[in-house]
């Protein structure tokens, strides 16, 4: 007996449904089940993004259990437990309210908990100035690797520029 | 111009097929996502809350200090648009499908091009997103890169130093970017090797999804290959990562279908004018059926076997065929049956007009 989708293959998968009483044989092949397990149900079947961040909250490893309502962020009122329920945080400061669960959460999301992109350029006055003074210390040392001096005198002069700026508060 | 006026025509600029690779790499979409400080996320927000914060974006994009930057761009309720009009602009991938739940509270802007949308009070306050025909991701990035600072002009974000830009979804935290491509993976399923492709692509913090993203199936052998990972990386990091892992999968995909071709020229050449016959004669077209013909066809004016179609139509398609538009063209709803009959219809009368050339 050949598969009765692709007609090439013999059929060796058997699949009996009973619809309505009725009962339904389908012959399949290997390859094609294969496919019809994977593709026949749309696409691959999407889990539940928040029941799987509340089980991350509560994934701790001595497996401690996880209190329903926990802690609530003082600025929009929501709880660990709503949040573990929707998936969603109620605003910005809910990260530093909830940062004991959040971060172990952003590491098992993102495998790392530290910002590298982007920063604004208003908001981000103190966190500007030290991703400038991070590169041009990497600029310097690559003067210096390459003998450019002159190159490495000016950058040097910039850093402690850059450096007296974030001593004296910030704002570049 | 309102945003109504899009939803008239199912074309879209990013659908003519003019970007690199457009063939495969039907288009590049980066997206990011921004919230205003000290404002509660839109899932936690009252109808008048929510409206404030549609007017204070409104006034940062009104702003002479972001229009100097962006241009103008008109701010439109989704409350403004019939239920109609709002599923076109889904289908069109203008906005994204979140827009169609709580309508009452959100809105949105979309640049004249149709290349730039600005979502307010999705997930989160902000949605920027830039669509672009074929591979040009890093050019989306700069024209998103660019919006992001013309409102930061104005407006203040929830930032921190540590974990970046505050999202309400902690998928989405640090960058905020999703960077996305939709590719045509015809060859690759052929041969039975996309399982394969998509575990590796797993592997390298991408996923994939379907052709309207996150929980939408793969019609038409379409996929979107986007970035999971947000925080811990940088923007330019996230989308050359993306970039070379879709230049290596268009490689095997055009690999794919040289082989298929000279393995079995018969069986491929039979697949597209088949698809080919039945688009032009069929009374009865399912959308699931329309779309894996469509995708017959696009292999096949790829593989040049019939030069009859471009991809631009097919393209402008798959929003025609879809509900939404199919209802409004006839101007009454529809039965099932009965939107398989005007598609149908309407795929013919396409053929029978010359928008697809008449095969010799």
């Amino acid at each position: 007996m050949f598969c009765e989708k692709c007609n090439q293959r013999p059929a060796t998968v058997h699949i009996a449904e009973i619809i309505n009483g009725q009962k339904q044989e389908t012959h399949l092949c290997e390859i094609c089940a294969k496919e019809i397990k994977i593709h026949g149900f749309g696409f691959f079947p999407q889990m539940n993004l928040n029941k799987f961040m509340a089980g991350l909250l509560n994934g701790d490893f001595n497996g401690s259990s996880y209190n329903t309502e926990g802690k609530v962020c003082e600025k929009c009122g929501v709880s660990e437990g709503q949040f573990a329920n929707k998936g969603l945080l109620g605003c910005g400061e809910c990260y530093p309210y909830f940062e004991e669960k959040m971060l172990p959460l952003l590491r098992r999301i993102h495998g790392n908990t530290r910002h590298v992109g982007k920063i604004p350029e208003r908001k981000g006055g103190r966190a500007r100035l030290v991703k400038e003074i991070e590169i041009a210390k990497r600029q310097l040392k690559e003067a210096v690797g390459h003998e450019e001096f002159e190159l490495a005198a000016k950058l040097r002069d910039n850093i402690r520029q850059l450096e007296k700026n974030l001593e004296e508060g910030g704002e570049g | 111009m309102p945003i109504n006026s899009k939803v008239s025509s199912a074309n879209s600029p990013w659908m003519n097929s003019d970007g690199p690779d457009a063939g495969i790499v039907i288009s590049s979409r980066i997206r990011i996502a921004r919230n205003l400080a000290g404002v509660p996320f839109p899932h936690l927000l009252e109808p008048e809350k929510s409206m404030e914060v549609i007017n204070e974006i409104n006034k940062a994009l009104e702003s002479k200090e972001a229009v100097d930057l962006i241009g103008n761009m008109e701010l439109t309720l989704m409350n403004d648009l019939s239920p109609l009009e709002r599923q076109i602009l889904v289908d069109k991938h203008l906005i994204s499908p979140d827009l169609l739940n709580s309508f009452q509270s959100k809105a949105a802007a979309i640049r004249d091009d149709e290349a730039v949308t600005i979502m307010i009070n999705e997930e989160d306050h902000l949605r920027i997103q830039c669509l672009l025909s074929g591979l040009r991701l890093k050019e989306a990035w700069e024209v998103v890169n660019n919006i992001d600072d013309g409102l930061e002009r104005t407006l203040d974000y929830a930032f921190s130093e540590k974990l970046g830009y505050l999202t309400s979804c902690p998928t989405n935290t640090g960058t905020g970017l999703r960077a996305s491509v939709m590719l045509h993976l015809t060859g690759l399923k052929i041969i039975n090797q996309l399982g394969g492709v998509f575990n590796a692509i797993s592997k390298l913090g991408l996923t994939v999804r379907g052709l309207y993203g996150e929980g939408t199936e793969a019609l038409g052998d379409l996929f979107q290959i986007s970035n999971q990972i947000t925080l811990g990386q940088s923007e330019e990091e996230i989308i050359s990562n993306l970039i070379s892992i879709t230049r290596q999968i268009l490689a095997q995909e055009q690999e794919a279908r040289r082989v298929l071709y000279r393995e079995r020229r018969e069986v491929i050449e039979d697949r597209v004018y088949r698809a080919y016959g039945i688009l032009r004669c069929a009374r009865i077209l399912t959308m699931e059926e329309t779309m894996r013909m469509l995708s017959d066809l696009r292999l096949g004016l790829e593989l040049k076997i019939i030069s009859t179609v471009q991809d631009k139509l097919i393209n402008e398609l798959m929003v025609k065929i879809r509900p939404a538009f199919l209802i409004k063209t006839a101007g009454r709803d529809m039965s099932k049956r009965g939107l398989d009959i005007a598609r149908a219809d309407l795929i013919r009368k396409e053929f029978e007009t010359g928008s697809i050339k008449k095969d010799n």
